[in-house]
């Protein structure tokens, strides 16, 4: 997994609550069996018009929007399906982190497998960092993993939640299946305990 | 005296393998169901690691998402969709997974399919790379949905890395009035408490309203806890859970099946647990509901009107009441009754299973759908197709003017084909109405069986009640 020290980038706004992740990627595109190339499609009907063609005025779409890593989101960003699409879509765009005051569950364990940090702030916070983005979108923010720490545009700083083990999957590139697959005499021994007869391959 | 748990509990301590300081435990799944979307990426994994699926025997695939639901003797048109589901049985084949394919005669929607053949029982973890996985609940199990990354350690595994959930007890006592459905539970809770209400948390659903579902009924409520925000929601297992799953052909038999009965025995909640969480619903003051906006939360009774963004005090709240009243092109504090609609659908993982059916063909009998309505009625499974077939619904539904077709997710995600077109109204048995959802720039209404074949007649969206009789 790629790693996530440090990040100082603009934050474009993106004031929706409950952004989906039917809106993210929409399910028409999850036909591929591959994670390639998903960017094309990040946000599409919020950014393509029934032709095809960018509608200038979603943000994604403005060319002084380019090459933004962090993305400032309403409430309850990344409800609905499981789609680990949504964060490999976000990512090859070229997020690196999500600021918002709420994430979906299933959504931050994927985002969180794939290097792509989200980070909770409170609603003042919250409200801060749009207002602040406003009066000067150019402004930056910075996000230090190690201390938790986000620093407005305002120089203001605000310590962030993250969970220690996925703070030091983050900071290091960890493989979380590599970890699971060093504690395989556990899993052993488990099976063995329980020795269950339930079997798929053949009906009771 | 040991501390009295709740069955969220007892589910997760049977399952936790090891815990290590500071890390998150790990958790033994018993059952993993697959299916083709969210699958190919975690397959590619395991080839580019050498590794092998560590428990076939425990894994269970079919195809339902992007698969067609047009008769069987025709190919998959879409070349993606069928390079998919062509996928997904190259890789069965390869690492060893039990398969239900297109052309066999028990696929089905994947949530739909496991309690219909005993795979999924009480006490059991199950976890597909689904959101809807939380049906499975309905059985007392702890069901969930998980990503890609998840689903290739499943695989690799039998294990994910899992912190504990709050507990959030929703309690729903009384008895639902005639024309009230297990839909409505579910759909009234999410309108309460909102889309990440229960963000963080496993629901757990009791009192007499909920124990006097069916099993059907159950898996439905159980089936949109994530709408709620809930990964999971589950039932305490009893008579009705042991009477669905006796002679299932995965449920145990003869001395086992006694002895399993003895160990759900022991799941249900004990007395004086305490939850993180807890809410009450009164099932008496319940009425038919449906969605009228862009998330499921954003619901009203049938007899409703929509609400007003003026009413709102954040901003960043008004403006999303504001952005979904807009998407679908409605008027504030206009009732949702009479809304002009073009499409009505019946299936999903929510909505497709006997009794659903029963309860559309009960409103259409003897009834036209509306000239300006394309009904389609999608069942759950094939095994459901030809149950239905067997009472005769299939000739209701034809009848009435209504399209009957063969199992699969369908219009719910609108990846197969089946799907709305721009500007177009669907009234949905479905279990999301967001933005695109059933196709670009469609238009969903989320409701129960009842209230989708009422307004199919109608051709506006009807409370089913008023139907003449």
């Amino acid at each position: 997994m790629a790693k996530f020290t440090t990040l100082e980038s603009r934050l474009m706004p993106m004031p929706v609550d409950n952004i989906d992740t039917d809106q993210i990627i929409p399910a028409r595109f999850l036909k591929t069996i591959s994670k390639e190339g998903l960017d094309k499609q990040l946000f599409n009907d919020w950014r393509y018009d029934a032709n095809g063609a960018p509608k200038p005025d979603f943000i994604l779409n403005n060319p002084e929007w380019q090459g933004v890593a962090i993305l400032l989101a309403g409430d309850n960003f990344g409800c609905g399906s499981s789609r680990e699409h949504a964060p490999w879509a976000l990512t090859q765009w070229g997020f690196r982190a999500i600021v918002s005051t709420s994430f979906a569950d299933i959504f931050k364990n994927n985002a969180l497998k794939n290097g792509l940090l989200p980070i909770e702030v409170s609603r003042e916070v919250h409200a801060k960092l749009f207002d602040l983005v406003a009066k000067n979108p150019q402004a930056t923010a910075k996000i230090d993993l190690a201390t938790q720490t986000l620093t407005l545009p305002d120089g203001t700083k605000v310590e962030f939640p993250v969970d220690g083990f996925s703070k030091h999957c983050l900071l290091e590139g960890v493989d979380e299946l590599g970890y699971i697959l060093n504690q395989l005499p556990a899993i052993e021994s488990y099976e063995a305990k329980t020795d269950s007869k339930f079997n798929t391959l053949q009906p009771a | 005296m040991p501390t009295p748990r709740t069955i969220i509990e007892k589910l997760w301590d049977t399952h936790v393998v090891a815990e290590r300081d500071g890390a998150p435990s790990l958790l033994y799944i018993d059952l993993h169901l697959v299916h083709e979307v969210t699958s190919p990426q975690a397959f590619s994994g395991l080839r580019e690691r050498g590794l092998k699926v560590r428990r076939p025997q425990n894994t269970f695939a079919t195809t339902d998402h992007s698969t067609p639901t047009t008769p069987r003797s025709l190919p998959i048109v879409d070349p993606i969709a069928k390079a998919q589901v062509e996928q997904l049985e190259a890789n069965c084949r390869e690492f060893g997974i039990p398969y239900f394919g297109f052309q066999n005669p028990k696929q089905g929607i994947v949530h739909v399919i496991g309690p219909e053949n005993g795979l999924t029982q009480p006490g059991m973890t199950v976890v597909c790379g689904d959101s809807h996985t939380a049906t499975h609940g309905a059985f007392g199990a702890l069901a969930f949905g998980i990503g890609t990354s998840e689903v290739e350690m499943v695989l690799a595994t039998q294990c994910l890395l899992q912190r504990k959930s709050k507990t959030y007890q929703v309690k729903i006592d009384g008895t639902l009035r005639p024309g009230v459905t297990a839909k409505d539970i579910i759909l009234a809770l999410i309108a309460k408490i909102g889309v990440g209400g229960g963000t963080g948390a496993v629901f757990e659903f009791c009192g007499s309203a909920i124990r006097a579902l069916t099993m059907e009924e159950r898996m439905t409520v159980c089936n949109m806890s994530i709408e709620g925000g809930a990964r999971a929601g589950l039932i305490a297992p009893d008579d009705a859970t042991y009477q669905f799953l006796s002679g299932k052909p995965f449920a145990p038999k003869g001395a086992d099946w006694e002895a399993a009965i003895a160990r759900w025995k022991s799941l249900p909640t004990d007395d004086g647990a305490t939850y993180d969480l807890s809410l009450s619903l009164d099932a008496n003051a319940l009425e038919p509901m449906i969605t009228f906006g862009t998330n499921p939360g954003m619901g009203i009774p049938v007899s409703g009107r929509v609400p007003d963004p003026a009413s709102m005090q954040d901003p960043i709240e008004r403006d999303s009441l504001t952005k979904a009243l807009k998407y679908m092109d409605l008027q504030p504090g206009k009732p949702l009754a009479g809304q002009p609609i073009n499409v009505v659908f019946v299936g999903s993982c929510t909505n497709s299973r006997m009794s659903d059916l029963r309860a559309a063909a009960s409103v259409l009998k003897g009834r036209k759908v509306n000239p300006k309505v394309r009904m389609m009625v999608v069942p759950g499974s094939m095994e459901i197709k030809r149950q239905a077939e067997a009472e005769g619904l299939d000739r209701i539904f034809r009848d009435s003017g209504a399209d009957w077709r063969e199992a699969g997710c369908s219009m719910c995600i609108a990846m197969n084909g089946d799907q709305l077109q721009p500007g177009e109204y669907s009234v949905s048995t479905s279990n999301r109405n967001f933005e695109g959802r059933q196709g670009k720039g469609g238009r969903t209404f989320l409701a129960s069986p009842l209230t989708a074949a009422a307004s199919a007649i109608t051709g506006v969206v009807t409370d089913a009640r008023t139907l003449a009789k």
